[in-house]
């Protein structure tokens, strides 16, 4: 780990900045360009670059393979769990509006969040997911075969 | 067929074009990446045909301005694309993912097989197969298969 | 809109959500057993949802038994605007075959899947079972039309993932698997460029509203172009004869349970979007003047029938001999559309029903004795009739309502089929379906041969399946009977399905008036 220190500080600060990023485009799906889609990938390069620079072992040390599967799954139960609290509430599947029935634009904000978060750690979960099965099949690289 | 007429289209000649490339990969190549490569430029391709299809002449992107107390100002003067195809093709394209990556990694087990990803080797192998099991149970329909 | 709206709402009842319920259960299956991860579990899971999805399939086919229909907006957004999921008879009917075969298939698969699959992959192919389900529901309730597409991929996706499960009995299953995604996927993209085009031209999505403003278009060439994209782009998936090139692999090599669950539903769910496409969406008058029915459609049907059924007798492999088969009835489905009456039609829906649940039946034979002979070559299952009289039996009973004998499900539609075409007096093609059926005869007595005439293997030492392969096989031998000696609940429900989509669109309008006189209320 001697390599391309250039790389290795330059992810390190990219990192952070990347999931910020990350953040920003999630909270800011609701009346903007953005939303769970593009912040999930975006969160999700941050990890994949760092497994690029640090090897697949580094990386799923900090993200575990099994939390990265269950996450896929956690985001489609939050999603569906909207949609199912407004049935619950009365009013027809992701009918948002029913989280907030007199004020019903608010309760579409509400909503659009709540299905976004969903969105994002789904895409978040299956991006890395599909890092973690293909890199897991290649051979690793040595710090020598650079 | 005038030039307008031509010009006019130029999306949709591209569609075709870029459709019929991606289907001539897939068909004729014999190499399984090159093949979901083909597929990929394929569905590439109708977005592409969606996209257009949402284009407004003049039109901007349907996003509402807000003024500064962030409340929306609807402006009737300001025409918007259509966003509707760019949500379906949102969901086209995540589909179009999601069959990539299982095409790979189905070459992936193809390839850890069948040490080749190969159509034409893979056919012999699989012909081989074919034989060996014709010989062994053959024998039940008079050494036909 | 800055003000408060009081807005007056009648909360609903579970009962107008049974349209959603129908895909949202298995839909929340597939997540949470991946979440919970418990290995045990995934299966209670998944029948327990199939079951309550069969249940819910079962409160809709009774309450569109009428002929009329459920239409159920989500998010509450109105059609056309609004996702619609509309529910009437036709598709109660379809959705009540893949809930039924769901919930038979699985009992029969927890044995088959734990000899076939090893251990690790069981939660993940539970999992991707249930959206397979999902998926395949999803094609056919929703009425709109991206939608379906949407679904359609859904259940492509689990489904190659489901035959290259069959990798570690046979390593032909990931070729077939990747042969049946590049085809599977060009025919989705076909599908989603018909839409597309039928999108240019009408600005909608709504089937419905899509149907209403189709009207007089006949001679538009986009919507002529349309209707090629979408007839060829799902005719790859329901495998209409020179389109079935994916189908004997993949059903060959795939495991036993999944192989049961494909035959009996996939295809058929695409069948019935062909349908709905046809009749619903461009309407029977502009499909009669495409000339599509008889220069097409109907001289594959025939050709499906006789070219499909020949290289079905001569097989080894008693599963690839099924698979042939099934595109040789998938060919006397699309006879029954070919011949464009309300009974040709009728007779489609009914051999969709009946071919599915003989399908189901054979395949799940061919799980049991791969169970306990290890393949399903001739040679192999050479006297296993005698081994396993109770598997041979359903064998027997499933290959008699192949051929359509009296007494059993497949009769009825052939049945059918014939009275259709003496109806539209096509008397010659009453003859050509008997004499298709006869090559059927010779298929299946081949595997009663073998099954019964022949001396088990030496060295076999066979016993009969376990009871858990037995009981789902032998619902599926006795539904073979049961429908086909009692002839009235399967008959009404395909007569009500063919008598509206011959009729065409409801339209939206129809919606509206229903609006009105539900807000007059």
């Amino acid at each position: 780990m001697e390599h391309h220190l250039i790389l290795r500080v330059v992810t390190k600060l990219l990192v952070g900045t990347i999931i910020l990023f990350a953040f920003y485009v999630q909270f800011h799906g609701d009346f903007s360009p953005g939303g769970g889609f593009q912040a999930g990938v975006i969160m999700a390069v941050a990890f994949i670059l760092y497994g690029l620079v640090f090897g697949l072992d580094a990386v799923q040390q900090v993200f575990p393979p099994w939390i990265v599967h269950k996450l896929v799954a956690l985001g489609v139960l939050v999603y569906a769990g909207t949609g199912i609290w407004n049935m619950v509430l009365g009013y027809e599947f992701l009918h948002y509006g029913s989280l907030n029935p007199h004020h019903m634009s608010h309760g579409q904000h509400t909503g659009i969040i709540w299905v976004e978060a969903g969105v994002g750690i789904t895409v978040t979960g299956v991006m890395i997911a599909i890092f973690y099965a293909f890199a897991g099949r290649a051979p690793r690289l040595g710090d020598d075969d650079w | 067929m005038t030039l307008e007429f031509f010009l006019g289209h130029v999306n949709y000649w591209l569609f075709i074009v870029l459709m019929m490339t991606g289907f001539y990969i897939v068909v004729s190549r014999g190499n399984y990446v090159k093949k979901i490569v083909g597929l990929n430029i394929f569905q590439v391709a109708v977005f592409m045909l969606y996209i257009s299809i949402g284009k407004v002449t003049g039109g901007t992107a349907p996003i509402f301005p807000t003024n500064s107390q962030g409340k929306i100002k609807i402006d009737p003067e300001i025409v918007y694309s259509n966003p509707l195809p760019h949500v379906l093709i949102l969901t086209a394209i995540v589909v179009g993912i999601a069959t990539t990556s299982l095409g790979l990694a189905l070459i992936i087990r193809i390839r850890e097989e069948y040490d080749t990803i190969e159509e034409d080797d893979i056919l012999e192998i699989e012909a081989a197969m074919a034989q060996a099991e014709n010989d062994e149970h053959g024998s039940a329909m008079g050494g036909r298969a | 809109m800055a003000t408060a709206v009081e807005v007056h709402h009648t909360a609903l009842t579970l009962r107008d959500h049974l349209p959603i319920l129908q895909i949202l259960i298995p839909f929340c299956t597939a997540p949470l057993i991946v979440f919970l991860g418990y290995r045990s579990l995934a299966w209670p899971m998944a029948f327990i949802s199939s079951l309550l999805s069969l249940i819910i399939a079962t409160m809709l086919l009774i309450q569109v038994s009428d002929g009329s229909y459920i239409s159920y907006h989500l998010g509450g957004w109105a059609p056309p605007v609004g996702i619609e999921y509309r529910v009437d008879a036709a598709n109660a009917f379809v959705l009540f075959l893949i809930s039924a075969t769901a919930t038979v298939v699985l009992p029969f698969a927890l044995s088959s899947v734990a000899h076939e699959i090893p251990c690790k992959n069981h939660a993940l192919f539970y999992a991707c079972f249930m959206l397979c389900v999902t998926g395949l529901m999803g094609v056919v309730i929703t009425g709109d039309a991206f939608n379906v597409f949407v679904f359609l991929e859904i259940s492509s996706l689990s489904t190659y993932v489901l035959v290259s499960q069959g990798s570690y009995r046979d390593k032909r299953a990931l070729t077939a698997a990747y042969d049946y995604l590049i085809m599977g996927t060009i025919g989705a993209t076909f599908f989603v460029i018909g839409i597309g085009l039928l999108y240019m031209t009408t600005g909608t999505l709504n089937m419905a509203d899509m149907a209403d403003r189709l009207v007089g278009q006949g001679g538009n060439r986009t919507v002529q172009a349309a209707f090629a994209f979408i007839v060829v782009g799902m005719g790859l998936k329901v495998a209409i004869y020179p389109l079935h090139l994916w189908l004997p692999s993949a059903y060959t090599y795939a495991p036993s349970a999944v192989t049961t669950f494909l035959a009996a539903t996939a295809t058929k769910a695409a069948i019935y979007v062909v349908l709905r496409f046809m009749f619903t969406v461009f309407q029977p008058d502009f499909v009669f003047d495409t000339h599509i029915l008889v220069w097409i459609i109907g001289p594959l049907a025939l050709l499906a029938m006789f070219a499909a059924s020949l290289i079905a007798i001569f097989q080894t492999d008693f599963k690839r001999m099924l698979a042939y088969s099934s595109i040789a009835q998938i060919g006397y489905m699309m006879l029954g559309i070919a011949m464009f009456s309300v009974t040709g039609l009728t007779a489609t829906m009914v051999h969709l029903f009946n071919h599915g649940i003989t399908k189901a039946v054979l395949f799940m034979a061919v799980g049991a004795l791969v169970l306990r002979a290890g393949s399903t070559f001739y040679d192999r299952i050479e006297g296993m009739g005698r081994a396993m009289p109770l598997t041979g039996a359903a064998i027997v009973i499933g290959g008699l309502s192949l051929i359509g004998v009296p007494g059993t499900a497949g009769f009825i539609s052939k049945w059918m089929l014939v009275q259709a075409a003496f109806e539209g007096g096509y008397w010659w093609l009453a003859l050509i379906i008997v004499a298709s059926s006869l090559l059927a005869v010779l298929y299946v007595w081949r595997v009663v041969e073998v099954l019964y005439l022949h001396t088990p293997h030496p060295d076999a030492t066979h016993t009969e399946a376990p009871l858990l392969m037995i009981v789902p096989m032998w619902i599926a031998a006795l539904a073979c009977l049961y429908f086909g000696l009692d002839t009235r609940f399967i008959l009404d429900a395909a007569s009500t399905a063919a008598d509206g989509l011959m009729a065409g669109s409801a339209g939206m309008s129809e919606i509206s008036s229903a609006a009105a006189a539900a807000a007059d209320h």
